[in-house]
């Protein structure tokens, strides 16, 4: 209070500024030995945005010289991450400057984290890539600058740090300019995303270039790092992009009033706008924008607001309002780059669960087509994706979604994978593709007086129609039927010695395959005295030990699951 | 309406706005998506109403998002028993006011057995008194996802928070294997009995809250303003008189012009010296201020790491 005596300060004028001043969120990715923490430290010390109480408790620990603060300390919050020096987890840190106030999105730099990197990076405007001078590009700035990139972020700022150890040479920060600019041109044309890039040379622990200019290096006449943050574009693309407001509750507080509320994903909407919405394709136009505020007459994203439409449409959660004149695609199977962020691999024709927008729905991974190596750029081929491997995937949607290609639009070209099991967030998915609803790839909706189709069947049982032949004991065979049984299948047992099939040799594979038709599992069965069960579906077979029940079981159901005639792995038992 | 009649007009121009929104815009148009998320893919939420003022930007929030109907679900009050009566008395007349209903929840049997920060210490008095409280209210009442008002720039662990939170059946949180999260799609799945903190505040910074108080002219408790009030002065720390108990012997209260910076119960809590009586008196105040608003309390600062140590356990 003292100081705001003394000054000539006016907190009205304050707070005007306040009021100017607008949102940029950034990433930064990298280990302890980057000099990462560091740089953050400095940025939010040099900015005034840490307390005293919180250096004083750093005050003496860590592992920098005596009399110099570890930022680390400040920025890694878990138990684990001080006991073991390293950052495991995305911290978000806050600070402002009289033009902006900034989100920091601060994740570890090792290939062990990429998730968390592409997690921070999700949300980013920016991303700031940490080269060590001494070492050159290392692998981690690679990868962040690919994840970086893949998640679409546009402004890729180069921090060559650690320049003071190098005695501040320009020739060492030209070297790594022109190795890493080319890289990241071939890195935006992996992965379709434009980048706009920026090298600063710096020295976050003298503070060089970081907040403010340096006079150690004559020789770079641009701006410190902290300008570049201030200049940025926020969210630039937004605003251009065309309409898309995906509806999150339908607001209905009496009969009068019948609103649809969501945040405005991109682009703007006004009073009058004639809208679309989807997968139904209805037309309407724009009544009302309803706040709490008032009314408005236009409002530009990522407002949240309620939309009123000028007559009754079948309107509810999951449902994309959009610009009539420049809709998104209805898409039932889109191909799409994906981070696996989890411990169990991506399993193709398992049964996942797609949030996308406001919406959760059923999907599964058809077909992957290559991964990508991070640190070499190259497709590879692959049969699965493991923990923070990143590949490009064709998946089916088992109901039609409004997308747009991510690189059009982040918000309708973004969503999660979720494994329907365990409740994990197993991937990121970013559209790269989509191709449009046609007739042929339509499931046999609609017709209420039409044929039932092999897909409605599918969908009702939970798995295809199929011929499996059991040949083995009595007991193992029953143990096979009452465990497809148990697990939601329909099993009917045609037993081969029966004397209508033995007297026509024609009929039994008549009867099956008329089983299978009707979307049942014909079990067609021949008990002998045997200690093994062979199993045999669509050219694929088996032969396993009946000692262990259990054991023999799962080996019919990962045949089954394997001929893709059970569709889900987990409904499988596996 | 009586507390916000005052209220007409957002002070910040929606309609006709520039295209660039300013950065309290931005974060509300996040805030609300948010608790309209929640109020969608839940059966059963809460808002926990702590009636300091992250809280009543929250109700705020909450407000804004289901406008023009009526917030759609409870408010919850843990009370310790140690709440300044100011307190309970705004809290009342609020929920009053945005219509809300309003659970008020209390370990009884940890209150008559005398649970208080002195005869246990801080940490097992809070355990007690509202992380067991929290839990127990949760479960009695069968809530699946529960409101909370904390910010990423609290505190260390917190900046490590998500905004969805999962909880363990016991309400435990496991800083390791946290739900990836990103962009602004939430994974609300649980099994039964698991459940969800959410943070519709995350990104708020304290500046942040304030400069939205008064921006909207929201109401928050008059002990955040400077006045005269008695206090155990004990060094640089203020205690306030609500509680009799922790008075040392022939200890008497003075008069001081002080606040509150942030509300908690009333042993645990310490005022701070100020003059700042009005809303950007304190504005004023925070820029000048070099110590983080938890400084004050006591709990935090049992030992290193004992915010996390309290969130693993079950707390906000």
């Amino acid at each position: 209070m003292a100081a705001l005596t003394s000054n000539p300060f006016s907190i009205g004028e304050f707070l005007g500024r306040e009021r100017q001043k607008d949102l940029l969120r950034f990433s930064t990715a990298g280990s302890v030995d980057d000099g990462k923490s560091t740089l953050i430290g400095r940025l939010l010390y040099d900015t005034q945005s840490v307390y005293e109480d919180q250096v004083r408790s750093i005050q003496g620990k860590g592992t920098t010289a005596p009399g110099q603060i570890d930022f680390a300390l400040l920025t890694d919050g878990l138990r684990a991450e001080r006991e073991q020096g390293i950052t495991i987890d995305v911290a978000y840190r806050y600070f402002s400057t009289a033009r902006r106030k900034f989100i920091i999105a601060d994740t570890p730099g090792h290939e062990q984290y990429t998730r968390n990197m592409a997690t921070g990076a999700s949300t980013a405007d920016a991303a700031v890539v940490l080269v060590d001078a001494g070492k050159g590009i290392l692998i981690q700035s690679r990868r962040h600058a690919y994840i970086a990139s893949l998640l679409g972020v546009r402004h890729l700022l180069v921090a060559v740090n650690k320049m003071d150890l190098v005695g501040y040479r320009e020739e060492v920060f030209r070297a790594i300019e022109s190795e890493f600019a080319p890289l990241l041109r071939r890195i935006a044309e992996d992965t379709g995303n434009p980048v706009e890039m920026a090298f600063i040379p710096v020295s976050a622990l003298a503070g060089d270039n970081v907040a403010r200019r340096s006079n150690a290096m004559p020789w770079y006449n641009g701006p410190a790092l902290l300008e570049v943050l201030e200049s940025l574009p926020a969210s630039e693309d937004r605003h251009a992009a065309p309409f898309r407001f995906p509806v999150q509750r339908v607001v209905r507080p009496h009969r009068s009033f019948r609103g649809f509320a969501g945040q405005i994903a991109s682009g703007t909407v006004a009073k009058g706008s004639q809208i679309v919405v989807l997968p139904s394709g209805k037309t309407a136009a724009v009544t009302r924008i309803v706040t709490w505020d008032g009314d408005l007459d236009h409002a530009t994203a990522p407002l949240s607001v309620t939309l009123m439409l000028d007559r009754e449409l079948d309107v509810s959660r999951g449902d994309l309002i959009a610009a009539v004149d420049a809709p998104p695609v209805a898409a039932r199977r889109v191909q799409a780059a994906l981070v696996w962020m989890d411990q169990r691999p991506l399993q193709r024709n398992r049964r996942y669960l797609v949030k996308h927008t406001s919406q959760t729905a059923p999907a599964r991974v058809a077909a992957l087509a290559y991964r990508t190596n991070v640190g070499t750029l190259e497709r590879e081929v692959a049969s699965t994706l493991e923990l923070n491997e990143i590949g490009l995937v064709h998946l089916d949607l088992l109901r039609p979604m409004a997308v747009d290609r991510y690189a059009d639009n982040r918000a309708t070209g973004a969503f999660i994978l979720i494994d329907p099991e365990s409740n994990a967030t197993v991937a990121a998915g970013m559209v790269t593709a989509t191709s449009p609803l046609d007739a042929a790839d339509l499931p046999a909706q609609a017709d209420p007086w039409g044929r039932v189709t092999a897909a409605e069947r599918e969908a009702r049982w939970g798995h295809r129609g199929a011929v499996v032949e059991l040949n083995g004991p009595a007991e193992a065979i029953d143990a096979v039927e009452r465990s497809l049984f148990s697990i939601g299948a329909v099993p009917v047992r045609l037993e081969k010695d029966e004397e209508a099939f033995l007297l026509h040799p024609g009929l039994l594979p008549a009867v099956a395959a008329a089983h299978a038709q009707a979307g049942l599992l014909a079990l067609v069965t021949a008990s002998n005295e045997e200690t093994r069960l062979q199993a045999r579906a669509e050219g694929r077979g088996i032969a396993t030990e009946t000692a262990e029940p259990a054991h023999m079981v799962a080996a019919v159901h990962r045949l089954l699951y394997e001929a893709g005639i059970l569709i889900s792995a987990e409904r499988a038992g596996l | 309406m009586a507390v916000s009649a005052t209220v007409s007009k957002s002070a910040l121009s929606l309609d006709g706005a520039p295209r660039r929104l300013t950065h309290l815009r931005l974060l509300e148009a996040e805030s609300i998506h948010i608790l309209r998320e929640v109020a969608a893919e839940f059966e059963r939420p809460v808002m926990l109403y702590s009636v300091g003022k992250d809280s009543s930007v929250m109700l705020r929030l909450a407000q804004k998002a289901f406008y023009p109907g009526p917030i759609p679900f409870p408010l919850l009050h843990v009370d310790t028993g140690f709440k300044f009566a100011e307190m309970l008395a705004f809290r009342d007349a609020m929920a009053r006011e945005v219509g809300a209903q309003l659970l008020v929840w209390r370990n009884e049997a940890a209150i008559a057995a005398g649970a208080n920060p002195i005869a246990l210490d801080t940490r097992r008095c809070c355990g007690l008194l509202k992380t067991q409280a929290l839990l127990d209210a949760l479960r009695h009442y069968n809530f699946d996802a529960a409101f909370g008002g904390a910010r990423r720039d609290e505190e260390k662990s917190r900046a490590k928070e998500r905004i969805y939170s999962f909880r363990d059946s016991a309400g435990q949180w496991d800083p390791k294997n946290q739900r990836p999260e990103l962009w602004n799609l939430y994974n609300a799945r649980i099994h039964p009995g698991e459940s969800i903190r959410v943070f519709p505040l995350s990104n708020w910074t304290e500046m942040d809250v304030w400069q939205y108080i008064h921006e909207e002219n929201i109401p928050v408790v008059d002990l955040y303003f400077a006045k005269e009030r008695p206090m155990y002065v004990r060094g640089d720390a203020l205690i306030p008189t609500e509680q009799g108990f922790v008075a040392l012997p022939g200890e008497q209260p003075e008069n001081v012009k002080c606040r509150l910076r942030s509300l908690g119960c009333s042993p645990c809590t310490g005022a701070i010296r100020s003059d700042a009586a009005t809303l950007p008196e304190i504005i004023a105040e925070l820029i000048a201020f070099r110590s983080s608003e938890r400084a004050n309390r006591i709990i935090d600062h049992d030992r290193e790491g004992s915010m996390e140590i309290k969130k693993r356990e079950g707390y906000f």
